[in-house]
C-alpha cells in the first residue's frame, strides 16, 4: 500500500496547477471547492494508511541508499494528521474569510503548494529531498504572508523572506557537510554510517549540527532566531496565520529538528543543552513580550514562541516522558493556537480592529466566537481539564524526574505568565464593558464558526481523554524518536 | 583546502552584505552570493582535478572510470538548488519592487512600520 505515499505531495501539486488553469474561467467557486475536495481526499488517504506500520516507498524503484525514499512511520503519520486536519479546517474557514481579497485563485494555488511542501517534509527519508520540500513550503508561505500587498504585509513578508533564505542556505550547507563525511544523503544510511564508524566527535558533523540548529531554529522561530515570527504571523491573513503558527513552524522547525537530531545525527548532551537553553529563553522572552502587546495577533505570535519553547525543552530533556510531553504539547498547540488565530480573524473581520484597547464585551454580540476563544485561552494557559494542562504537566514532571529542578521552576513560572496575559486578553476583549465600536457587530457566518467549534471540542476532549490520545497516538510516535536503530533498520531493510 | 577556505570567505561576504547593508538590493545580492557559495561548496565536494564526466561508455575500464570520474550526485543536487535559488531570488526582487512602490525607498532602516 506504500504506493499511496507519493499522493500526499502529488495530489496538492496537481490540484494547485489545475486550479491555476481552470480557475481562469471560474474564478470564484472552482478554486475553493476543488481545494476542499483535495484536502478531503488527503484525509481519506491518511485514514486508509493509518496505523498500518512503517511503510517505505522507493521512488522510481531505486533501493534506499541510492534513490529517494518516502517513509511513513508513526511519527510521520502523527505529523500528517496535524498538518492535514488543520489545513482542512483552514480551507473551510477561508471559504468566507478570503472574500474581501477577491482572489481565490492565487490564494488556494499557493496554499496547496504549501500543503504539498509540508506533507513532503514529513514523509521524506532523504536529507536533500527534505530541503527541496522545505523550500516549496517556505516560498509559498513567503508569498502568502505578503498576500494583502499592503505596506506592513510586504515589510513582514520581506523580513521573513530574507531570514528564511538565510535559514535555507544554512540547511543546505549542513547537508553538504554531512554528504562530505558520509557520502550519502539518505537519512537512514547517514545514520548507519555515523553509528558504524563512531563519528559522533567528527568536526564536520559538529559544524553540520551547528548549521542545522541555526537553520531549523530560524524556521521554528526559537529565540534568538525569532525576529521574523511576530511580524509575519500578525501581518498575514488569518488563515495563513493559522497555518504558520499551527503547522508550518512545527513541521519545518520542530519536526525537522527531531528527525535530523534523533533519527540521523544522533542526540548528544551538547545538543540537548542547546535545545533546553533555547527553549527556556524562548519561553521567557515570548511570555514577557506577550504582556506588552496591544495587537491581539502579535500577542498570539509571541505566545507561539513561548509555547515552541516548551516543545524545545521537552525534546531537549530527551527522556521518553519528556518526548511524550513535547509531542502532546505539539498536538495541543496546533489545536488551541489555530483556534485563537481563527477567533482573531473573526473578531477583526467583524469589528475592523484587533487592538485589545479598542475592544470589549464581545460575549453578548458574538457568543460562539467568545466561547471558543475562552476555551482556547484556558487551554493554552493550562487550566484543567483542558488539554494544555496535561501536556504542560507532563513536561514539568519530566523535567523534575530528569533532575532539572530549576528548569521545572521556570516551566511553572511561564505557565503562570501565560495564564496572566491570556486573562488580560479575555478581560479586554470578551468580558468587560462593551466598547462603542461593537454596537453593530453580529456573529460570524457558519463557515467561519465551524472550524472554531471543532477545535474547541477537540481542546476539551483531548483534555478529558488524554490517556487515550497518549496511548494510541503519542506513544507510538515517541517510540520512533527514542529508538534510532528501529528507524534505520526499517528503512534500510536490515 | 585553499579552495574550501576561499569558498567560506565568499559565504562570509554574502552574510556580511545581508546583515550590515541597509539597501534592499544589496541585501538581496548578499543572499544570492551566499546561495552561490553553498552551491560552489557542493560542486567542490565532487570536484576532482583533471577528472572526466561521469558517463560510463563501453570502451572504458571500470577501474580507471572509478578513479578518474567526478562525483555526479553533487551536480544533480546543485542543479536543483540553483532552480530553487532562482525562485527565491525572483520573489525577493518582486517584493523589493512592491516595497519601493509602498514606501518610496530602498533603505531598510526607513521601512519599519512594524515594531520589534
Amino acid at each position: 500500500m506504500s504506493y499511496l505515499l507519493p499522493l500526499f505531495t502529488a495530489i496538492p501539486i496537481f490540484s494547485a496547477i489545475l486550479i491555476l488553469i481552470i480557475g481562469k474561467f471560474d474564478k470564484k467557486n472552482f478554486p475553493r471547492i476543488w481545494s476542499l475536495l483535495t484536502s478531503l481526499s488527503l484525509l481519506f488517504i491518511l485514514a486508509v494508511i493509518w496505523d498500518k506500520g512503517t511503510m517505505i516507498h522507493e521512488m522510481g524503484g531505486w533501493k534506499p541508499p541510492f534513490g529517494v525514499v518516502l517513509v511513513k512511520d508513526n511519527l510521520s503519520q502523527f505529523m500528517l494528521l496535524i498538518v492535514n486536519v488543520v489545513a482542512f479546517l483552514t480551507i473551510i474557514y477561508s471559504y468566507v474569510y478570503m472574500i474581501k481579497f477577491e482572489d481565490y485563485l492565487r490564494f488556494f494555488t499557493l496554499f496547496l503548494f504549501m500543503l504539498a511542501g509540508m506533507n513532503g517534509v514529513v514523509l521524506t527519508g532523504d536529507l536533500f529531498n527534505l530541503f527541496v520540500f522545505l523550500e516549496i513550503a517556505s516560498i509559498a508561505s513567503y508569498a502568502l504572508v505578503g498576500y494583502g500587498v499592503d505596506a506592513e504585509e510586504l515589510e513582514a513578508s520581506f523580513k521573513y523572506l530574507i531570514l528564511g533564505a538565510l535559514a535555507s542556505v544554512f540547511i543546505l550547507f549542513g547537508i553538504g557537510m554531512i554528504y562530505s563525511v558520509t557520502g550519502s544523503v539518505n537519512m537512514a544510511d547517514v545514520a548507519r554510517f555515523i553509528i558504524v564508524n563512531n563519528l559522533s566527535k567528527n568536526n564536520a558533523l559538529l559544524m553540520a549540527t551547528g548549521l542545522f540548529i541555526v537553520g531549523f531554529g530560524l524556521k521554528a522561530g526559537l529565540v534568538p532566531f525569532h525576529a521574523w515570527l511576530p511580524d509575519a504571523h500578525s501581518s498575514a491573513p488569518a488563515p495563513i496565520s493559522v497555518m504558520l503558527s499551527g503547522v508550518l513552524i512545527k513541521v519545518l522547525g520542530i519536526y525537522a529538528l527531531i528527525r535530523v537530531f534523533y533519527s540521523v545525527i544522533g542526540i548528544t548532551p551538547v545538543v540537548s543543552n542547546v535545545f533546553i537553553t533555547m527553549g527556556v529563553i524562548s519561553m521567557l522572552v515570548g511570555a514577557f513580550m506577550g504582556f506588552g502587546q496591544d495587537d491581539m495577533k502579535r500577542m498570539f505570535a509571541f505566545s507561539s514562541i513561548s509555547q515552541m519553547g516548551y516543545i524545545a525543552v521537552g525534546i531537549g530533556i530527551g527522556t521518553p516522558l519528556a518526548i511524550i510531553g513535547a509531542l502532546f504539547h505539539l498536538l495541543n498547540h496546533a489545536g488551541f493556537k489555530s483556534l485563537l488565530f481563527f477567533s482573531s480573524g473573526v473578531i477583526q473581520n467583524s469589528t475592523g480592529t484587533r487592538n485589545l484597547s479598542e475592544l470589549g464585551g464581545l460575549r453578548e454580540k458574538m457568543p460562539v466566537t467568545s466561547a471558543a476563544s475562552v476555551i482556547g485561552s484556558l487551554s493554552i494557559a493550562g487550566v484543567p481539564p483542558f488539554n494544555g494542562f496535561w501536556s504542560k504537566l507532563i513536561i514539568i514532571l519530566a523535567a523534575f524526574s530528569a533532575g532539572y529542578f530549576w528548569l521545572g521552576g521556570i516551566l511553572v513560572l511561564t505557565a503562570f505568565l501565560t495564564l496572566s496575559y491570556y486573562l488580560r486578553f479575555q478581560k479586554n476583549v470578551i468580558f468587560g464593558e462593551p466598547a462603542s465600536i461593537i454596537k453593530n457587530v453580529r456573529e460570524a457566518p457558519f463557515m467561519m464558526i465551524l472550524p472554531m467549534v471543532v477545535l474547541a471540542v477537540f481542546c476539551l476532549l483531548a483534555g478529558i481523554f488524554n490517556s487515550w490520545i497518549i496511548n494510541n497516538i503519542i506513544i507510538p510516535a515517541q517510540s520512533i524518536i527514542t529508538n534510532q536503530l528501529v528507524y534505520i533498520s526499517s528503512v534500510l531493510g536490515m | 583546502m585553499t579552495l574550501y577556505f576561499l569558498n567560506f570567505v565568499l559565504l562570509i561576504i554574502g552574510l556580511y552584505a545581508l546583515v550590515v547593508k541597509r539597501h534592499i538590493v544589496k541585501k538581496i545580492l548578499g543572499v544570492a552570493i551566499m546561495e552561490y557559495a553553498v552551491n560552489l561548496f557542493l560542486i567542490l565536494l565532487g570536484f576532482r582535478k583533471s577528472g572526466i564526466a561521469p558517463i560510463l561508455t563501453e570502451d572504458m575500464d571500470l577501474r580507471t572510470f572509478i578513479h578518474t570520474a567526478v562525483d555526479p550526485l553533487p551536480q544533480a543536487l546543485v542543479l536543483t538548488s540553483i532552480v530553487i535559488g532562482l525562485g527565491t531570488l525572483a520573489l525577493m526582487v518582486a517584493m523589493a519592487i512592491r516595497l519601493y512602490e509602498r514606501y518610496g525607498t530602498f533603505d531598510m532602516d526607513e521601512i519599519k512600520r512594524l515594531r520589534g
